[in-house]
């Protein structure tokens, strides 16, 4: 009990090594993060959260080490989680953001943090939005989160931010592409990196276009800016900012606290279908009968469509229409 | 489910710079299913002890190639202790003559490879040690 309650302590006393090892709970589904978070969770709330997300190379990186500057330099402290994908097949990663932000080590007003996607079954949105709500409490007043864009696993993770930016860059592909790929959906902000390398005029005016067919919204509505900045020579940084800035004015009165509620009860439902697929599938036999009708020949669709009726039947409050169901 | 996975940080102190023995260890550690964060070229050891305290590592692993071991590895111990990581596994690469590794490791803590060592030796020597000590993740 006591040792739980030092974690926070130490949280709230800006030591950041309770940052560190909070991180690591919540990353290895440790039930001392859960036991913390209710602790802390009432003093969240403070930190705009900016997802940062599109293909790899497009210099993601680089523009959160610029961002990170900009804040210092505005005397904001800034907390990063930079997230890169794990091998699916030996379940190890390669970490090399930081080389991007490696001046910022030594700056107490930033910490950053290496994520590897692990197994990506819901358990790295999980993770990372928990990483961030311990920057959050921990002080920081911009929480800054790179993800490689874009599976349901990472659209989850950057989705959960205030305000998302999507960064792409010329010779990656166009305007179309990114369309396709469903990046444009997910951005708050477009960014076009790599301003001074040839193709980037052109992308922006592709993007441009993209995002007027896609905006038949009613006014007052928000409307996707697309923004030009060579992370790689520091340039056009504060139009990025002000891009941002404009986003989260824009969210006054109302809309953030209703972004925030989605996502968080977005949270909620994906707890709840992990813990019960885990409970389900692991504690009451079902992998065990699920096999044995396998076997015994039965589809797949009947197997599943028995187990399911077996357990909406068991659910309380569903009054008559199901009980026939139930065993 | 509790779900522990090594975390290694590989840093590179000092002012030489070759960086193809750390990238090569860092690639094998990765394969063999550890998570590797790779910080790059020149670190001092303020920057390796902060860094590998931010990540929350099981692991430092540092490639000294310049000769200047004796200085740097009790530095970078110093530096991991102050800031209450003092039992994190350190462990090193490059040219160290026997007598220097019989002293550092005699410091507790460190196990030194030399030039010759089989890599996959070193991830399986990590996560024998690792395996030995057990959570890792503990209250602070
Ligand atoms: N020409 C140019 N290169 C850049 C720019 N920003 C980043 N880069 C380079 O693009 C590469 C990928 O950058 P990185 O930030 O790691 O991309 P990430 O994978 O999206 O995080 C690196 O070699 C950077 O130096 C830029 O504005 N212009
Ligand atoms: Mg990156």
């Amino acid at each position: 009990m006591e040792a739980k309650q030092n974690i926070v302590e130490r949280l709230r006393s800006g030591d950041r090594r309770a940052v560190a090892r909070l991180i690591t709970w919540a990353e290895a589904g440790d039930p001392r993060f859960a036991r913390a978070l209710s602790m802390f969770y009432s003093s969240i709330g403070s930190a705009w959260r900016v997802g940062v997300t599109g293909p790899p190379g497009a210099g993601k990186s680089t523009l959160v080490n610029e961002l990170a500057i900009a804040h210092r330099a505005a005397q904001k402290t800034v907390g990063i989680l930079a997230v890169d994908p794990s091998s699916p097949f030996t379940g190890g990663a390669l970490l090399g953001d930081r080389i991007r932000m490696e001046d910022r080590t030594s700056d107490p007003g930033v910490f950053i943090r290496s994520m590897a996607s692990r197994d990506s079954h819901g358990g790295l949105a999980r993770a990372a939005i928990d990483a961030c709500d311990v920057m959050d409490a921990y002080g920081f007043d911009e929480v800054i989160v790179e993800t490689v864009g874009v599976g349901q696993a990472e659209y989850d993770v950057v989705s959960a931010a205030d305000t998302v930016l999507v960064v792409l860059c010329p010779g990656a592909g166009d305007g179309i592409q990114a369309m396709k790929s469903g990046l444009l959906e997910v951005a708050d902000v477009l960014v076009v990196n790599k301003s001074d390398m040839p193709g980037a005029d052109r992308l922006i005016v592709d993007l441009e276009e993209a995002v007027e067919l896609r905006s038949r919204k009613p006014a007052g509505e928000w409307t996707v800016p697309v923004v030009a900045c060579s992370a790689g020579r520091g340039q056009g940084i504060d139009a990025v900012l002000a891009a941002v800035e404009a986003h989260r004015a824009h969210l006054a009165d109302g809309r953030l606290e209703a972004r925030r509620g989605e996502m968080r009860e977005g949270q909620v439902r994906r707890l709840v279908h992990e813990g019960l697929e885990s409970e389900l599938w692991h504690g009451h036999g079902y992998a065990e009968r699920s096999a044995e009708a396998l076997e015994s020949g039965a589809a797949p669709y009947d197997v599943a469509g028995e187990i399911l009726a077996e357990i909406v039947g068991r659910l309380p409050g569903r009054g008559t229409t199901r009980t026939g169901a139930a065993t | 489910m509790v779900q522990r996975k090594i975390r290694v940080l590989i840093g590179k102190p000092g002012l030489d710079g070759h960086d193809r023995g750390a990238k090569t260890v860092a690639s094998v550690l990765r394969d063999s299913g550890m998570e590797v964060i790779y910080t790059g070229l020149h670190q001092t050891p303020e920057m390796i002890a902060e860094a590998a305290a931010q990540e929350d590592v099981d692991v430092v692993g540092l490639s000294i190639l310049s000769g200047a071991h004796m200085q740097l590895f009790p530095r970078v111990r110093e530096e991991l202790a102050a800031r209450g990581m003092g039992d994190v596994l350190l462990v090193g690469g490059g040219i160290i003559p026997a007598d220097d590794m019989a002293q550092l490791e005699s410091q507790g803590f460190t196990k030194l490879f030399g030039p010759g060592t089989n890599t996959e030796e070193i991830a399986k020597w990590i996560r024998e040690e690792m395996e030995r000590r057990g959570d890792s993740g503990g209250d602070l």
